[in-house]
């Protein structure tokens, strides 16, 4: 780059020592650099360039069904095969649901570790709890799926679900929620959303944390600040952008988890309700269950499916992305 | 930058008068001699930190030895010596910023107003509080710089109108003139120098009796520091200072008193320990000193 802004500037003959080979770089340096950011660019462009494609090539498998059913598709949630009627809206809510759940379950969890093991643990507890935590991140989802469906959803169903939906199910507001008695449930789904994404986000969230500065730091300690006030003070908002992300990739990972819901949340299509306790569907869930025997605009409406969960993925992402940047900004008074 | 190092500025002479402390070879001597004479010579109350004996670890390793050394009120005294030299040791122990360290250990005793900072009882919170601290680097926190001042007094629950302290804050620091049209603004806006005033204004927010200066202008451009270095003078009238700079024309300008540390090498394990050479008047310090490893340091012909 030098070089070459220094031969724009220097005319031959101007330069000192009279020969001005030294300023004149030689060519094949500033090819390297060419073919260099020719590659990087090809990269990006294949990346965009299989998105297109994936929306584009889905989008037309799915046509038929957003033809025959139009806005109805994501607006209704009647799902009948037999009668080709396929409204999706009670697909999308469960997904929904769930991911939201498995967010307020894992996040305190996962910024309690990430914290704990930056800031409080000594060095020979640290080391273990980030290899475990690594560990939980590798275990593949098919595994916590059967753990959820042969150990977690029938120990909760009878001896959790039930004793609170007796003690509270009748209550206004609170009721709302934790209300009905199925161990394959929203509330289920949710937690072994949680338990998956966790390490996820605890992992990605430590490593925003670990970039805070030890001048930011020091500079909360200086002024008498306690652990926990420097935390607030100085690491939190520095690394708000960041944890932000993680929560985000966190997030994404739920909604597009397939078959650990599938085995848990409890296959009861069209089921729109507050209560976290009972049965219900996602998208992906229903994708995996019926996509074997599925065919003609059937099989296009889950295609279809896809497609919406595709497009509500990428608006969590972006709304989510616009939020931190505005907070941030705001957080820096620029 | 100019002015000859072995000549005291006005200031410095007329404050040494008011003190009535002007026999060189007298300080020289107490200083030869231990804390003893010297403690009886000057009122206690004077006596802001005594050190005794102080050893700081970190792990095995034996960063600092042996330190004895007295700050007196309404005082800058320097710290200086060359890299290695436990002189940022030192006064991090002074706010017990070494805690923050794992490993580190200090022996011995800092007596703050005769209080022992490392005492079992003492919480470093509460030390921090009153021992303010700037740092080498500016390390203003991304909030506007009005939140930056107000940082402090918000901590300690402090029931005072925040837009006086903050302006009170900040025509200390010398820096109230610049900023008080943005104080909404980020303060990571402002230059390096006004980045550092605005951390020193921070640190005077909360009222503290002492700050102690890490490097506070090894960041900073010539005129950025000679605005820190006569903010130090003005300071100096309400508060007790202390700095630690590599740069000895510093230390001639700025400082009453000058504590010259220096590396040992361990001919055994090959360990680096400071060790705190000669502690006098930065006047006597510059023009004659006692050891002749202080001498050659100042001088430039450091070996």
């Amino acid at each position: 780059m030098a070089i070459s802004s220094a031969d724009h500037a220097i005319a031959p003959g101007d330069t000192p020592g009279g020969d001005g080979m030294s300023l004149f770089g030689s060519g094949s340096r500033r090819r390297g650099d060419r073919l260099f950011r020719s590659v990087a660019l090809g990269a990006g462009l294949v990346v965009l360039a299989v998105l297109a494609l994936i929306a584009a090539s889905t989008t037309r498998e799915a046509w038929p069904a957003f033809r025959s059913e139009g806005l109805s598709f994501i607006t209704s949630s009647t799902w009948n095969p037999a009668e080709g009627r396929f409204g999706a809206l009670a697909f999308i809510y469960g997904t929904v649901l769930s991911s939201v759940l498995a967010l307020l379950l894992s996040v305190p969890v996962s910024l309690g570790i990430a914290l704990y093991a930056n800031e409080a643990a000594p060095s020979r507890i640290r080391r273990p709890v980030i290899y475990v935590m690594d560990l939980l991140a590798a275990i593949p989802s098919v595994v916590y799926g059967l753990w959820g469906i042969i150990v977690l959803a029938p120990f909760l169903g009878p001896n959790v679900y039930a004793p609170i939906d007796r003690a509270v199910g009748g209550w206004p507001i609170i009721g709302w929620f934790l209300h009905g008695t199925s161990g394959r449930s929203f509330m289920t789904a949710g937690i072994i959303l949680a338990i998956m994404i966790t390490p996820i986000i605890t992992s990605l969230s430590r490593e925003v944390i670990a970039t805070v500065p030890a001048a930011q730091r020091e500079a909360a300690y200086g002024m008498g600040a306690t652990r926990w006030e420097m935390i607030r003070t100085a690491v939190l908002p520095w690394g708000r952008g960041g944890i932000v992300g993680a929560v985000m990739l966190g997030l994404g990972r739920a909604m597009g988890e397939t078959i650990a819901v599938a085995l848990v949340i409890g296959s009861q299509p069209g089921q729109i309700t507050t209560h976290l306790f009972e049965a219900g569907d996602s998208m992906a869930a229903v994708i995996v269950n019926q996509f074997g025997e599925a065919s003609g605009t059937h099989r296009a409406a889950l295609v279809g499916l896809g497609v919406v969960l595709f497009i509500v993925t990428i608006l969590v992402n972006v709304s989510a992305r616009s939020i931190v940047s505005r907070f941030d900004r705001r957080a820096r008074g620029v | 930058m100019t002015e000859p190092t072995d000549t005291p500025t006005p200031t410095e002479t007329a404050d040494r008068d008011s003190t009535g402390i002007d026999d060189r070879a007298d300080v020289g001597l107490a200083v030869a001699d231990g804390s003893t004479t010297e403690a009886e010579e000057i009122p206690s109350s004077e006596i802001v930190f005594d050190v005794r004996d102080l050893n700081v670890h970190y792990g095995d390793f034996l960063a600092v030895r042996d330190v004895n050394l007295q700050v007196r009120q309404h005082e800058i005294t320097a710290f200086i010596g060359p890299s290695g030299c436990g002189k940022s040791t030192v006064l991090r122990c002074f706010d017990r910023m070494n805690d923050l360290i794992e490993g580190a250990r200090v022996e011995g005793r800092v007596l703050y107003h005769g209080v022992d900072l490392y005492d079992e009882r003492i919480d470093p919170v509460e030390v921090r509080k009153r021992i303010g601290m700037v740092f080498q680097k500016p390390n203003p926190f991304p909030k506007s710089i009005y939140d930056n001042i107000a940082f402090g007094p918000r901590l300690s629950g402090s029931r005072e109108d925040l837009d006086d302290v903050v302006e009170r804050a900040l025509r200390q620091a010398a820096l109230w003139d610049e900023v008080k049209d943005r104080l909404k603004k980020s303060a990571m806006g402002l230059s390096g120098g006004q980045q550092q005033r605005l951390c020193i204004a921070r640190a005077i927010a909360v009222e503290p009796e002492v700050i102690l200066m890490d490097e506070p202008c090894s960041a900073l451009d010539p005129i950025a520091t000679a605005r820190i270095e006569d903010l130090m003078h003005e300071l100096k009238n309400e508060y007790t200072i202390l700095i630690v700079t590599h740069n000895m024309q510093q230390a001639a300008r700025v400082s009453d008193r000058t504590a010259f540390f220096t590396t040992e090498v361990n001919s055994q394990s090959d360990a680096r320990t400071g060790r705190l050479v000669e502690f006098a008047e930065t006047r006597k310090i510059f023009s004659a000193p006692d050891d002749e490893r202080t001498e050659n340091y100042v001088t430039g012909r450091f070996g």
